[in-house]
C-alpha cells in the first residue's frame, strides 16, 4: 500500500495527550443510543487518534457494539455527535462515511467468489474492472490468501474467511477500520496467530483500528488504548498497563484480570485503613507462618484450595481477619505450601490500589 | 434411527402401494390418450396418434391453454412483485398488527377454493360492480399465488439477515446498488422457485376460476371440465390433461431443484 504512513514505536502513540501533532480520527461526543426503554449506550465522549489501535471492552450488553455500529453508520444516535476526521457525520449513511467494517459473522457475500468479494468495495465506487482486480489481488497478498481468490466463501474455513473480510475491508483504504469481535468465532490457536497478523496489520497500513472484544487478555495485548465499557458507559479510559495496574472502580479490577477487592470493613480489619482497596494476585508472597517480609503488609492465614495452572498455581487462602486472598504462587516458588498449611501472605503498600 | 429388516420391508411395500395407487391413473390417462377405441376401453386394443393430432387443431384445446398460459403469467407477475414487498414489510421492519397481516397474507392458501371463489363473485359482481373477465380471473389467482412467492422470499430473508447489506453498505454501495449486486441475487432463486409454484398453483386452478371466470374465459381446466362428458371428445380430453400434467409437474420439479435442500415452502 503506497499510502501507509509509518508511525514509531507504538507505545509513542499510546495517548491523545501525548502526541499534539497526530490528528483526531474519531471524536463522539455525549453519544447516546435509545433502543425502546434501553439505554444501550449512555452519554459517551471519546476521542479516538489517527493510526491507533484502540480497544472497546466489556461484556455483552455493555454498549460496545452499538457504539461500533453507530461509528459505521448502521445506527444513529439518540444523541451526540459523531465527528471523523473533523467533520461532522451524525445521520449520514454508512456508504458516505470513510470507516470500513469486519462484522463478527464476516457477512461475506455467498453468491461472489474470494475475488469478487474484496473488489467488492471497489467495484461500487466504479473502479475500471482491471484495475480493482489488481487491487483486489494486492489485498488477499496482504492476507496471504492469493490462491483461493477463485473460491466460494463456503469453500473457506473460519479463519480464512476471517482473512477475507479483513482484506475486502482495506482495499478501499479507509481511514478506520471498525473491528466488532473479529476473532470471536476462531479456535484459540488461530485466534493468537490471527492478534499477531491484526497487530502487524495495523502497523503496516497506519489506518485506525478501532476493535471490540469481550476478551480481556485480548484487548491488552493487542490495543494501544483501552475503554472499558459497562452499562452503556466508558468505566474506564487508558493505556493496557494504567487499565491492569491502576483499576479505578471494583468493576474494572475484576473484569480485567483478578483482582482482590478489599471493601471498606475488610480494609480497616486486614489493611487497617479506611478505603477499598484492589490487589493482584501475583503482588502476595507466600512464608510459612513465623517467616516475615520486611517492608511488606502481612496477613495471616490458611491455604484453602491451590489449583495448578502450568505457569504457576492459585492458591486461595483464607486469612485470619475472614478475608479470602486469590494468590498466584510462581512455578518458581521455593517453598510450595500445601493445603491447610498455616502461611503468612505479604505484599508490599504500593501494590495496593485504591479504588473510587 | 435403525428399523429391523421386516419393518422396513413392511414400509417399502406400503410406500410402493401408495405410489401406485397415486400415479397408476396418471399413466392411465397417458396410456388412454393413446387409445385407439374413443369410448377408453381398457385395456387398449390399439394405439394411435390421432387424438394428439386432433387436440392440436382443437380451436376450443388450443384457446383454452393460450388462456391458461396469460392468467397463470399475469397472476405470477403480480404475485412475485406483491409476494416480495410483503415478504420485505414483514421481516424487515416491526408495526402495529404485523403478526395479523402475516397470517391474512398466508391465509389464501388455506382457505377452501369454493369460499375464496363465492366470496370474490360476491365482491366483483355485488359490491365493485365489475364485469368478470380474464382480469377477476388474475386477482382472484394472485390471492393465492402470493402466498408461494412470499414463504419462498421470507424464508430467504430470515436466513439471509441484514448483515450483508450492511456490509454492502459499509463497502461504499448505495442502497439501490445494494439492492441490485447483493439482495436479488440473494433472492433470485427463492423469486424462482416461487414462481413456478404460483404458476403452477395457476394453471390448473378450477374451482375459484369457475366463479371467477367470465362467460366468454376458458381456462384449460375448465374446459377439459365441459368436454369431458362428451363422449367423442374424451380422448382429445385425455390428450390435455396429459400436457396439464406436463405444464403442472415440471414447474414444481424445477423449483425443487432450484430450491434445494428442504427451502421450498409451499
Amino acid at each position: 500500500m503506497s499510502e501507509s504512513i509509518c508511525f514509531g514505536p507504538m507505545t509513542q502513540a499510546t495517548s491523545v495527550e501525548a502526541g499534539p501533532t497526530t490528528g483526531t480520527a474519531i471524536r463522539l461526543q455525549g453519544l447516546t443510543k435509545h433502543f425502546g426503554d434501553v439505554r444501550a449506550v449512555d452519554g459517551v465522549d471519546l476521542e479516538i487518534a489517527d493510526g491507533e489501535f484502540f480497544s472497546m471492552l466489556g461484556p455483552s450488553g455493555s454498549g460496545k457494539t452499538t457504539v461500533l455500529r453507530l461509528i459505521a453508520g448502521f445506527e444513529q444516535p439518540t444523541d451526540g455527535v459523531i465527528t471523523l476526521a473533523g467533520a461532522d457525520v451524525t445521520g449520514t449513511a454508512p456508504f458516505e462515511r470513510d470507516v470500513n467494517t469486519v462484522f463478527q459473522d464476516y457477512a461475506l457475500f455467498p453468491h461472489m467468489n474470494v475475488l469478487e468479494n474484496v473488489a467488492y468495495g471497489l467495484r461500487v465506487r466504479g473502479v475500471g474492472k482491471a484495475e480493482r482486480l489488481e487491487r483486489a489481488r494486492e489485498a488477499l497478498g496482504t492476507v496471504r490468501l492469493q490462491h483461493v481468490s477463485d473460491r466460494k466463501p463456503t469453500q473457506l474455513s473460519g479463519g480464512q474467511r476471517q482473512r477475507v473480510a479483513l482484506a475486502r475491508a482495506i482495499v478501499v483504504r479507509p481511514k478506520v477500520l471498525l473491528l466488532d469481535e473479529p476473532l470471536g468465532a476462531l479456535d484459540l490457536k488461530l485466534r493468537e496467530q490471527m492478534q499477531v497478523e491484526l497487530k502487524q496489520l495495523q502497523r503496516e497500513l497506519g489506518i485506525t483500528f478501532v476493535f471490540v472484544t469481550h476478551d480481556q487478555e485480548e484487548a491488552l495485548t493487542l490495543s494501544d488504548r483501552v475503554a472499558v465499557f459497562n452499562d452503556g458507559r466508558i468505566v474506564q479510559l487508558g493505556t493496557p498497563r494504567e487499565i491492569y495496574e491502576a483499576p479505578q472502580t471494583e468493576y474494572v479490577a475484576t473484569f480485567v484480570g483478578t483482582s482482590n477487592v478489599f471493601g471498606p470493613d475488610e480494609a480497616r480489619a486486614v489493611l487497617g485503613r479506611e478505603g477499598r482497596f484492589a490487589l493482584r494476585p501475583e503482588k502476595i508472597s507466600l512464608f510459612s507462618a513465623g517467616e516475615s517480609a520486611a517492608g511488606s503488609i502481612s496477613a495471616r492465614g490458611v491455604v484453602a484450595e491451590t489449583i495448578y495452572l502450568g505457569t504457576g498455581r492459585r492458591v486461595v487462602v483464607d486469612l485470619e481477619a475472614g478475608q479470602r486472598l486469590v494468590v498466584l504462587e510462581p512455578s518458581t516458588a521455593v517453598a510450595p505450601v500445601g493445603r491447610g498449611d498455616s502461611v503468612v501472605a505479604a505484599w508490599r503498600p504500593d501494590d495496593l490500589v485504591p479504588l473510587a | 434411527m435403525t428399523l429391523s429388516p421386516l419393518t422396513r420391508r413392511v414400509l417399502a411395500v406400503l410406500t410402493g402401494l401408495v405410489l401406485v395407487l397415486m400415479y397408476a391413473p396418471l399413466l392411465v390417462v397417458v396410456v388412454n390418450s393413446f387409445n385407439q377405441d374413443p369410448s377408453m376401453t381398457w385395456p387398449p386394443e390399439g394405439f394411435t396418434t390421432k387424438w394428439w393430432v386432433r387436440a392440436f387443431h382443437s380451436d376450443g384445446a388450443r384457446d383454452a391453454v393460450l388462456t391458461s398460459v396469460q392468467v397463470a403469467l399475469a397472476s405470477t407477475a403480480v404475485a412475485l412483485l406483491l409476494g416480495t414487498l410483503m415478504a420485505f414489510a414483514l421481516q424487515r421492519f416491526s408495526f402495529f398488527g404485523k403478526n395479523t397481516v402475516n397470517l391474512l397474507v398466508i391465509l389464501p392458501i388455506a382457505l377452501p377454493g369454493i369460499v375464496t371463489g363465492i366470496a370474490l363473485n360476491n365482491a366483483f359482481r355485488g359490491i365493485l360492480g365489475v364485469q368478470l373477465s380474464i382480469m377477476t380471473v388474475v386477482v382472484a389467482h394472485a390471492t393465492f399465488c402470493i402466498v408461494t412467492v412470499f414463504n419462498n422470499v421470507i424464508a430467504r430473508l430470515r436466513r439471509m439477515g441484514g448483515n450483508l447489506e450492511e456490509a454492502s453498505a459499509d463497502l461504499g454501495a448505495g442502497v439501490w446498488t445494494t439492492f441490485r449486486l447483493v439482495t436479488f441475487p440473494q433472492l433470485r432463486s427463492a423469486l424462482l422457485a416461487g414462481g413456478l409454484l404460483a404458476f403452477a398453483l395457476s394453471f390448473d386452478e378450477i374451482i375459484v376460476t369457475t366463479f371467477t371466470a367470465g362467460s366468454g374465459t376458458t381456462t384449460l381446466p375448465i374446459w377439459i371440465l365441459n368436454n369431458l362428458f362428451r363422449p367423442n371428445q374424451a380422448p382429445v380430453v385425455a390428450v390435455v390433461a396429459v400436457m396439464l400434467i406436463v405444464v403442472s409437474i415440471v414447474p414444481i420439479w424445477i423449483a425443487q431443484r432450484i430450491a434445494g435442500d428442504a427451502e421450498t415452502v409451499r
